[in-house]
């Protein structure tokens, strides 16, 4: 089924849109993310995909186009990174609140000042309030897949959504892995084409969409607060269909990413690294390395940021002793920004494990395994120490 | 003048939440008469989003998407991609006010129009940022009182933004206004045929609360914009420029009223000394001396 291809993650999520069937394309260039714009606008060139593909003068505008074309019924499709997705900023509120099931390629890359273009997740956890459903992956085949079960999680008509698939810059981005590739015409059953609940281009049935809606509920009509609480339900409801979507892809093309959390030898583990994309699957790695020296650690890829997997933090937080929380971002003031979720999920627990947040690889400072045992080894002697709580630390800072 | 069938359906209702007088909705509803039921309509943050009624209700007979203030051009564009890849046909509509077309919404109108999306946008100018309650715009006019000119009005001129988008080389670009629907409903016809590239009109619609004015002098001020030569009606199709209506006989300055004429029945004009309205009126006449220079070249 489907060819190996040897891709960068780039190309990937471009060859993921193209088995999607993506209909319209809107998007404008920026650093990691632009071979992916570069690769589509070369398959639809070369007339093996067939796609509008709307060269748009900005990202604010990209995903302005993508949110009129997913409004006149077409499956809509963009990448960015950075600067490109802070720029998009109102219009990922505005596609979310229309609950339009845009999927968008983001390519994970530190934000400036001083310039800067290597990973980094600040640009898109900064986005986490907007709506949008959030998978972050460690590799070029997880791109490939996810991209697909993001649009049949966002499409589903109990989700209805926006999502967004993050990936490493340049790590993945830039990076060769082998890829299987499915065809569309192999992805057609598990992805249908979308059938959109509501259509813009129906001038038959001519609607107004997105007027304005007040506070308060007047008759029998509801107001803005109960548009914003389906919201709220639909992300809810799209943890069961994000299992769901990954356990239908596995049982059809034999592959699993894990679903809102992948767990790697935690069943009896003391220790427990928590991370999001590349960083996970290196602690894969060192998870194991340490294994062979007798260490009872494990690794939790945090898979999906939005909706959060509270749940499943709870659940492990009940077995093991010390959860390290590796952020590849920090929150100015506070700590890293997935700590502060997965500390308000163990809030009121009875044992709660101790926290050790770590934050690391700011503006892509390389990561290394032994940095990463190296933060194991500070977890087991805490351990030691009876230490309790919550800890955050800036890890391999250099001068003064 | 030969005779112009109009149609008889509306797609424009009563009982929108326009303010009595509005410039805007009078176009609006020739517009919309114009372009008929196979259009779909894009309106940014603007006086529209509000007289077009609260949800579940709707002024607007024909689909409209409402989308955030910079991006209606671009929202466009997005549903005439989706039109194309669907194999459907409608006619796409930008409704936007001046400051979310001249100011905010100019980068997406700009790339919109330089890739020559096939859509119509159409720019009703009531010169500020009304919706929000009157301040200053890049098509403001010199001497113009707003709340963010509250005392010296403003100090600069208006930005012309039909010369903006002549530059454009787009098949199709009009001005018209309110008070001359006829010329109105001719050029958003003309616009309607020219398929397959951006077309451009700009109205000027007077605001009554905003230019303080009685509102049942909106037709006298929009006409009177016309014969003292502040506005211009032409339009421009596949680059041949041409004059319009009453601006065809006002090349020579003789034949414009003063511009005091339409400036004195307005209150945001009414501090102006004489040498703001000489100011305006030298104004008038170099914007009377390129359309003869773009006359001239036919």
């Amino acid at each position: 089924m489907g060819e190996v291809m040897i891709l960068t993650g780039n190309y990937s999520a471009a060859y993921a849109a193209k088995a999607a069937r993506v209909q319209v394309v809107a998007a404008y260039p920026i650093t990691p993310q632009t071979s992916i714009v570069e690769k589509i606008a070369e398959l639809i060139e070369r007339g093996e995909m067939k796609c509008e593909y709307v060269r748009v003068e900005s990202e604010h505008s990209a995903m302005a186009a993508c949110i009129g074309a997913s409004a006149a019924g077409a499956r809509a499709f963009t990448a960015t990174s950075a600067h490109g997705l802070a720029y998009m900023h109102e219009m990922l509120h505005w596609a979310a609140g229309a609950r339009l099931p845009i999927v968008m390629a983001v390519i994970n890359r530190a934000m400036g000042p001083p310039w800067n273009i290597w990973p980094d997740h600040i640009d898109s956890l900064s986005q986490r309030d907007t709506g949008w459903i959030q998978f972050y992956v460690e590799s070029n085949q997880e791109f490939f897949d996810t991209i697909i079960q993001a649009y049949r999680v966002a499409e589903d008509p109990e989700v209805r959504m926006p999502a967004m698939v993050c990936g490493d810059g340049f790590l993945l981005s830039h990076t060769y892995q082998p890829v299987h590739v499915l065809s569309e015409k192999e992805v057609e059953e598990y992805l249908p084409p979308y059938e959109p609940p509501f259509d813009i281009s129906d001038v038959d049935n001519p609607v107004t969409h997105g007027n304005i809606v007040l506070a308060e509920a007047v008759g029998t009509q509801v107001g803005y607060m109960e548009y914003r609480y389906l919201m709220q339900v639909g992300m809810l409801k799209a943890k069961d269909k994000i299992k769901k979507a990954a356990d239908d892809f596995k049982r059809m093309f034999g592959r699993y990413h894990g679903a809102l959390v992948e767990e790697y030898r935690t069943n009896d583990a003391e220790v427990v690294m928590v991370s999001m994309g590349t960083l996970a699957a290196q602690a894969k790695y060192v998870v194991d390395m340490l294994r062979e020296q007798g260490y009872q650690v494990g690794s939790v890829k945090l898979r999906v940021y939005r909706p959060f997997p509270y749940e499943d933090f709870i659940r492990i937080g009940r077995r093991v002793k010390v959860l390290v929380v590796v952020d590849r971002n920090a929150s100015y003031g506070y700590c890293g920004i997935s700590a502060a979720d997965i500390a308000a999920a163990l809030y009121g627990e009875k044992n709660p494990p101790l926290i050790m947040n770590f934050i690391v690889g700011i503006g892509g400072r390389d990561v290394t395994p032994d940095m990463q045992a190296e933060l194991f080894m500070r977890a087991f002697k805490a351990l030691e120490e009876e230490k309790e709580g919550f800890i955050c630390e800036w890890v391999g800072l250099k001068g003064d | 003048m030969s005779a112009q069938r109009y149609p008889l359906e509306e797609y424009f209702y009563p009982g929108n939440a326009s303010c009595p007088g509005c410039g805007a909705t009078m176009a609006l509803r020739w517009v919309l008469k114009a372009l008929g039921k196979k259009s779909i309509m894009v309106v940014p943050a603007c006086c529209t989003s509000v007289f077009m009624g609260l949800y579940p209700k709707s002024a607007i007979g024909i689909p409209v998407l409402n989308i955030a203030f910079a991006a209606a051009a671009a929202a466009a564009s997005g549903i005439v991609a989706a039109l194309k890849a669907r194999g459907k046909d409608a006619t796409v509509l930008v409704w936007a006010g001046d400051g979310g077309t001249v100011d905010i919404g100019i980068q997406a109108l700009s790339g919109a129009a330089e890739r020559q999306t096939d859509f119509i946008y159409i720019c009703y100018d009531n010169e500020a940022y009304m919706n929000t309650g009157i301040q200053r715009s890049g098509a403001t006019p010199y001497g113009a009182i707003t709340t963010t000119t509250p005392i010296l009005g403003k100090r600069e001129h208006k930005k012309n933004m039909p010369r903006i988008m002549i530059a454009h080389d787009i098949p199709y670009v009009a001005t018209a206004t309110s008070g001359y629907p006829h010329d109105l409903f001719r050029k958003v016809k003309k616009a309607k045929e020219k398929r397959g590239a951006t077309r451009y009109i700009h109205i000027l619609a007077p605001c009554p609360p905003g230019w303080r004015f009685d509102s049942k002098l909106t037709v006298k001020i929009s006409r009177l914009a016309v014969r003292t030569g502040m506005w211009v009606l032409y339009e421009v199709e596949d680059g041949k420029f041409r004059l319009t209506g009453p601006s065809k006989a006002l090349l020579d300055p003789e034949k414009r009223l003063p511009v005091e004429e339409y400036l004195k029945l307005q209150g945001r004009f009414s501090h102006l000394t004489r040498e703001d309205i000489e100011e305006i009126q030298r104004w008038v006449d170099r914007q009377w001396e390129l359309i003869s220079k773009m006359v001239s070249k036919e």
